[in-house]
């Protein structure tokens, strides 16, 4: 069970938990907001205190490209990147995963750059969408902390095996202290006993990784990676129970906040859940039938959560922290509409672009996007997103 | 291998499509991808054995009477035997079809 609360640095809490998890490999290149994470590991393996390999690399593609190794002869394996380095490590971002190496990595999001920005927003995460991680988003410290040992254990998971990805909002979540449930060590090594790899590089058993797929058998292997993806879902679900279980700390895919009643919902992913919630309640003294969602794993795409979720909605108003520039706006929003367009009754969907590049989303601001989202009711003409915040609408 | 590999299904996939058995490339035939084949004047080779040393895809074995000569289920015609070859043996002849 949970034991004392710690005032703690978030990133110092996710450096923590990797320790806890007890990896064996860290192969990391820092970047700003990531750093303090791998910082803190690397003192950690300098002082004993974690028995594993430090690999400091020259640039992400290397980092990931070590993963890539000590993963195959069947080591636990963790790295951090933010933006332009997980840009860098990209490539090998689609081959761990379609060699489904159980990597674990947590993203500090970070806009990517021009102009050069070290702030926050969720560009960085967006471009490697579809590169086949587990993709959980966490809205606070204590989440970072729960979701890093719980991403081992759902990577590992022989059913699974896929790489996992805990994003965490740059600055607004990697560089706060916050108060958090430590968990004890023991706690940990019930709850995620050692990787067991099914097939690893060794020499009493040689295998080959990586190999060449002609296109008779490329498909097969994408469609398999697919479903292996797909059907993670029910792990994750079980993994979160059991953590659940351990900690009283209980995770679901699509978090509700005052959903009961709700004829407009609010959603999010990441740290501005917690602005949102402010607003919702806000909004709810003023009689608004207002709600919140908030979506914590990306991938594999929750759907039947979210259309269950928004049962009963007349409206959803989306906060993309993300921009598909000269497309259809917010990729939350977009995946929302997708997900939703083959259902008979569904809320109209407004997507909302807001915090680009490290700027500030007050309560207000989620307020105002609700309140124009009002007026749209019964229009015909929806844009294909709208903007907050930004000067001269 | 156990069947052909364009009659795999994604289940038969195995997981991260890991190779389980070593060293079957030699199942894979590559000496189709050639557009030229080498052919050895014997009565030129004096059995040095520079192609065999040269040869990119180890495609050149010594048969009984002791002349490198190249396997044509792997030789993918890249011609590096003929450019070394000292005494000028070995000639690429177009493949007829």
């Amino acid at each position: 069970m949970t034991d004392k609360r710690v005032g703690m640095e978030v990133s110092i809490a996710a450096a923590e938990a990797v320790k806890m998890a007890r990896a064996e490999c860290v192969a990391a290149y820092p970047i700003t907001p990531q750093t303090h994470i791998v910082e803190h590991l690397s003192e950690l393996v300098a002082n004993g205190e974690l028995e594993a390999e430090f690999v400091p690399v020259e640039s992400e593609h290397s980092a990931m490209s070590v993963c890539a190794g000590t993963s195959a002869v069947g080591a636990r394996t963790y790295t951090s990147t933010s933006a332009q380095g997980l840009s860098l490590m990209s490539e090998i971002l689609y081959i761990v995963s379609a060699m489904r190496l159980p990597i674990v990595m947590s993203v500090a999001n970070r806009a990517m750059s021009a102009p050069l920005s070290i702030w926050n927003d969720h560009s960085d995460i967006m471009t490697c969408r579809d590169c086949g991680w587990i993709q959980i988003f966490a809205e606070n410290g204590q989440e970072v902390f729960d979701q890093t040992i719980c991403a081992f254990k759902i990577a590992e998971d022989p059913r699974v095996l896929t790489p996992a990805m805990v994003n965490l909002d740059g600055f607004t979540l990697s560089h706060v202290v916050e108060s958090i449930y430590e968990v004890s060590q023991e706690t940990v090594d019930q709850f995620l006993p050692p990787y067991k790899p099914v097939y690893r590089l060794h020499p009493d058993q040689p295998v080959t990784m990586g190999a060449f797929g002609m296109p008779e058998i490329f498909a097969e292997a994408r469609k398999a990676q697919d479903i292996a993806l797909r059907d993670s879902y029910s792990v994750i679900l079980e993994v979160w129970e059991e953590w659940g279980k351990r900690t009283g700390r209980h995770y679901n895919p699509v978090e509700t906040y005052r959903m009961d009643g709700a004829k407009i919902a609010l959603l999010t992913m990441g740290s501005f859940g917690e602005v949102a919630m402010e607003a919702v309640d806000r909004m709810r003294k003023k009689g608004i039938p207002l709600g919140l969602l908030k979506l914590r794993l990306w991938r594999p795409f929750p759907f039947e959560d979210i259309r269950k979720s928004v049962q009963g909605l007349e409206m959803l108003v989306v906060m993309d922290r993300a921009i598909s520039t000269g497309g259809i706006g917010g990729p939350v929003a977009s995946e929302l509409k997708s997900a939703l367009y083959g259902q008979a009754k569904r809320p109209k969907i407004i997507s909302f672009i807001a915090g680009l590049g490290g700027r500030d989303v007050p309560p207000e601001h989620f307020e105002e996007m609700v309140g124009q989202a009002m007026k749209l009711k019964g229009k015909r003409k929806i844009e294909e997103f709208y903007t907050i915040g930004i000067r001269g609408e | 291998m156990t069947k052909p590999i364009d009659q795999f299904t994604w289940k038969d996939i195995p997981l991260g499509c890991v190779v389980t058995e070593a060293g079957n490339a030699h199942e894979y035939k590559t000496g189709d991808w050639k557009s030229q084949r080498p052919v050895v004047d014997t009565s030129k080779c004096i059995k040095c054995g520079v192609c065999w040393i040269f040869c990119p895809d180890a495609a050149i074995y010594k048969n009984e009477e002791g002349y490198f000569l190249a396997n044509l289920d792997y030789c993918k015609g890249c011609g590096i035997c003929a450019r070394e070859c000292w005494t000028g043996c070995i000639t690429m002849v177009e493949e007829e079809k």
